[in-house]
């Protein structure tokens, strides 16, 4: 019996080591070495249409690096997986408010921009970024602001303000973001509080707010937005302005709305963590995404504004005049931006979203 | 002896992928953030009791209907030829190999406004909403679990002893005394596990109701996947008592049947 069993451990042993060692070569870096970079989903222009290009077989075919690339929805994933994983990653996409949390608890490293020449083409107003503001950690990759997008037959009036979304003649056909941070925000917008810093006593003024919209609302949606407002299903939503964008593209009875009363400002910047071990990829990662024609490429794909001043002359003058893509300069001082809140007052907003949302 | 060396890599895979985890989540349930002792985690916990409730009685009403239908197809199954058997068994079985996402997203298209049903039933002259309700949650739950009802049905049915019923009919039982005495309580093991197959995973189940349920479908599935990225003690907690309201609802049923069953 013994014989029998050891006979069939090592049978075991061989086939799993054969197993893995095709499964070891693929994966295997590039002649280059690799790099590992963790991004929003689909945030990059990666081949998903006939005109797109695919800018990281581009990368992976100029320099010879392997790409590893995986993506996150949030910004807490990312931050969960980065403090909590043992996973290393080299280049990393978060949104403004999420680094100024990660440069306050040390996990980026300093840009070498020696390594980053392209870096010349940012725009001098991404360099210094609020939560960057001696510029050292990011490099812009792209903002936007947040807006609302309708269906022209369902809705009676044109809207025009964040009010829109708590119409009752649009009863059950409104959507609301289903991200505590954005849906917060555009209630203390509504409450008349300021959203880019707040504070606990904000939140709960907020969330009653929220409660007020609730019997409105179709549904809490992120990317089933798409979907509903493409295929006519919904009324009215609040999202993204550069994916309003594509969703217009794909349904003429749609239009959007900047709201009179401004909206939120984003940047995602792209930042190397100190878990990182390829860095010199990372920088030449970072770097490859600035040339001017491949910004304007993730540019194309995504429809949200691109830092990179050299970029636009790549660009359809339909995307460059586009007020979703590049909003206008007078609007964006109406807008704010998302500050750091501290710990305890971000699991609060969040525990009374989904308190909102299970009540 | 020989029995129990082999069962070695299974308990030592157990150990470390199942009681290990479980033990972390206890600790975790009973801490607060700072890591000290606490029961607020179970305080806030409690406070999702709608959601915990609603989403029992979700995976109820589909366990429930999953049975309603799974119980004859698996008893006419028995009655067919070995070769229309497999055909059948086959035809059951193809809705599993498809992704399970890719699944509820066809169900969206089917029940949503200006969808197949919707255009179907407006010739009729029926209008109405089909999506973003209970009902169309608990399509979707019946859709997804409904083969793993039928299957442990059927096994335990067509193990049955043909010499038992024929016994049973040489002693006068009609079709329906053979049935309700014979047939039906020896396929309650298999009626037993399916029930259990399909309610655990249908009261932990997430995206789903997130697809296709309206405002108020939230599951707790759901509520643990949200509130884990920011408060995992709450999280754990919420898992924890998920847990306990399964036990016991194995133990019912355990009560009821063969205990070989639910293993």
């Amino acid at each position: 019996m013994k014989k029998i069993l050891s006979i069939l451990l090592s049978l075991i042993l061989i086939a799993s080591a054969a197993a893995c060692m095709p499964g070891c070569g693929a994966t295997k870096a590039g002649k280059n070495g690799e790099v590992n970079v963790y991004n929003w989903g689909e945030y990059m222009a990666l081949g998903q249409e006939d005109d797109i290009e695919n800018v990281i077989e581009m990368f992976e075919k100029e320099t010879g690096i392997k790409v590893n690339y995986t993506t996150y929805d949030t910004n807490e994933e990312l931050y969960s997986k980065l403090t909590q994983s043992n996973d290393s990653y080299d280049v990393i996409i978060p949104s403004e408010y999420m680094i100024s949390k990660l440069i306050d608890e040390g996990l980026l490293k300093e840009i070498d921009f020696d390594n980053v020449p392209n870096y010349q083409y940012i725009d001098d107003r991404f360099k210094s970024l609020p939560c960057d503001p001696e510029g050292k950690y990011t490099v812009c990759y792209s903002w936007g602001v947040t807006a609302m997008v309708y269906n022209k037959t369902m809705v009676k009036s044109e809207p025009t303000d964040w009010d829109a979304l708590w119409d009752p003649a649009l009863k059950g056909n409104i959507l609301m973001f289903n991200n505590s941070r954005d849906a917060m925000a555009i209630a203390m917008q509504q409450c008349g509080i300021d959203p880019s810093n707040c504070t606990t006593a904000d939140v709960d003024k907020a969330t009653e707010k929220l409660k007020e919209q609730k019997p409105l609302l179709k549904k809490y949606v992120m990317d089933q937005v798409f979907n509903e407002m493409e295929g006519g299903q919904a009324a009215i939503a609040s999202y993204y302005a550069g994916d309003i964008a594509t969703m217009i593209e794909e349904n003429e009875d749609l239009d959007y709305c900047l709201p009179a009363s401004g909206s939120n400002l984003f940047y995602d910047a792209m930042c190397i963590p100190t878990c990182s071990k390829n860095t010199g990829n990372a920088e030449k990662f970072i770097n490859f995404m600035q040339k001017p024609e491949i910004a304007a490429e993730n540019c194309k794909y995504l429809r949200y504004g691109t830092p990179n001043t050299g970029a636009p002359e790549y660009l359809d003058d339909d995307i460059k005049n586009s007020e979703l893509t590049f909003p206008p300069e007078e609007y964006l001082k109406k807008c704010y931006v998302f500050q750091n809140v501290s710990n305890d007052v971000y699991s609060y907003m969040q525990e009374q979203f989904l308190r909102v949302q299970a009540e | 002896m020989k029995s129990r060396k082999l069962s070695i890599p299974y308990i030592l895979w157990m150990l470390i992928f199942t009681m290990i985890p479980v033990v972390m989540i206890g600790m975790t349930a009973f801490r607060d953030k700072a890591g000290n002792f606490s029961l607020t985690p179970f305080v806030k916990a409690f406070e999702y009791k709608n959601v915990f409730l609603k989403s029992l009685w979700i995976a109820l009403l589909s366990t429930a209907i999953c049975l309603i239908l799974a119980y004859p197809v698996a008893y006419l199954l028995t009655k067919m030829k070995k070769s229309t058997q497999n055909t059948v068994q086959l035809i059951i079985m193809i809705p599993m190999w498809m992704n399970f996402l890719l699944r509820i997203y066809a169900w969206k298209i089917l029940l949503q406004k200006n969808g197949p049903l919707d255009m179907a039933l407006s010739i009729l002259g029926i209008h109405g909403t089909y999506i973003g309700n209970t009902g169309a949650v608990v399509v979707g739950m019946v859709y997804e679990y409904l083969p793993f009802m039928v299957l442990p049905i059927f096994t335990v049915m067509s193990k049955i002893d043909t010499n038992l019923i024929e016994a049973a009919q040489d002693l006068g039982s009609n079709g329906l005394a053979v049935f309700k005495k014979v047939i039906f309580p020896l396929s309650i093991p298999g009626v037993i596990s399916g029930i259990t197959m399909v309610f655990v995973p249908s009261a932990s189940t997430f995206l789903v109701a997130e697809h296709l349920g309206g405002m108020n479908d939230l599951m707790i599935g759901d509520v643990i996947d949200r509130i884990f990225l920011t408060d995992q003690n709450t999280g754990s907690a919420i898992s924890l008592i998920l847990m306990v309201f399964i036990l016991i609802f194995l133990v019912l049923m355990n009560l009821f049947g063969d205990e070989e069953a639910i293993a």
